[in-house]
């Protein structure tokens, strides 16, 4: 087990790794630059869904509407630690009413 | 810079279930809490655990685990361009990058970048909730309710989901390229089942952002 975990480290650890150690200094044209800046929104995106639709087993109806109370909250809090207490307390509230 | 609460609280649930279905797959209490103190990435260790189950052999489990966190590579390469750190911090900084702690850093950040004891006092407290909760599964496997652990599943999607809703109102741009991102990785998740998840979300977002650099720029960069 201990070789298993050391490998596991080793293959995720060098690809998070690296690019500290070379990206930093390159100097990126500025498309490159302007593709990196959608990075963290396409990744946003490809996270939320589908997976969201598995996020509470079994419950996908469920599940996506304590997305879209997340989502409305949004507009108005700003505090990102309590829409997430909220959509898990509307899950756990809502988990024993028949919503698939 | 934000704090890790919200982090943490996504992934309390998560690991608690890891230790779980680790316990569940054999392994022993310090094996699961070793593997998300080492590993430290969420979904590459549900799957070794389930490779583990079914008897897959050790580079089997390597391999898939490469792939899984190649991911990790384009996020490192955005965030080793945000924050401001020494050759030696860096190394140590990487370490915590995962797909949480980048799109908080990056989505979240103040414009002009982020510094590196934000990103560090963020990242460590998601680490501690990772491996605590993941020990407290595997150890208290039995006592732990699972239903409502399974019911908080849904807060790391919370958390996605109000990091970008701020930035999608901001910039129709941002708003486009996520959607669309979506898209693509649900039409792969369909067309390619046997595509891994991480291949998906690699190539979300390499060909969404592409899609993105031909719109026009936001009149006020973020």
């Amino acid at each position: 087990m201990i070789w298993l975990l050391a490998g596991m480290f080793l293959v995720t650890y060098i690809p998070r790794l690296v690019p500290f150690l070379f990206a930093r200094q390159l100097d990126l044209p500025p498309w490159v630059q302007k593709w990196l800046k959608f990075f963290p929104y396409a990744a946003l995106g490809a996270l939320i869904f589908p997976g969201i639709l598995t996020a509470v087993p079994g419950r996908p109806a469920l599940a996506a509407g304590a997305g879209i109370l997340a989502a409305v909250s949004a507009l108005f809090i700003r505090n990102i630690t309590v829409i997430v207490v909220l959509a898990i307390a509307a899950v756990l509230l809502l988990q024993n009413i028949g919503i698939p | 810079m934000s704090n890790g609460l919200p982090i943490a609280l996504g992934y309390l649930p998560v690991a608690i279930t890891f230790g779980i279905l680790g316990r569940q797959a054999g392994l022993s209490v310090a094996a699961v809490t070793g593997m998300s103190a080492w590993v430290y990435a969420g979904a590459s260790q549900f799957l070794a655990v389930k490779m583990i189950a079914s008897g897959a052999g050790f580079f089997q489990i390597i391999l898939a685990t490469l792939i899984l966190n190649f991911r990790h590579f384009l996020m490192s390469t955005v965030l080793a361009r945000k924050i401001e750190v020494s050759a030696n911090k860096a190394a140590a900084l990487s370490y915590w990058v995962t797909d949480e702690t980048f799109v908080l850093a990056s989505v979240h950040a103040r414009p002009g970048g982020l510094s590196a004891l934000g990103f560090f006092t963020m990242a460590v407290l998601a680490y501690l909730a990772w491996v605590s909760g993941s020990f407290a599964g595997g150890m208290f496997a039995d006592l732990i309710p699972v239903r409502i652990v399974d019911g908080m599943g849904i807060g790391l999607y919370a958390l996605f989901i109000a990091l970008l809703i701020p930035s999608a109102r901001k910039h129709w741009q941002f708003a486009l390229v996520a959607a669309l991102s979506a898209l693509t990785a649900w039409g792969l998740s369909r067309l390619a089942p046997g595509l891994s998840e991480g291949w998906t979300l690699i190539a979300a977002t390499l060909g969404v952002s592409a899609l993105g650099t031909l719109l026009p720029d936001a009149e006020s960069e973020p």
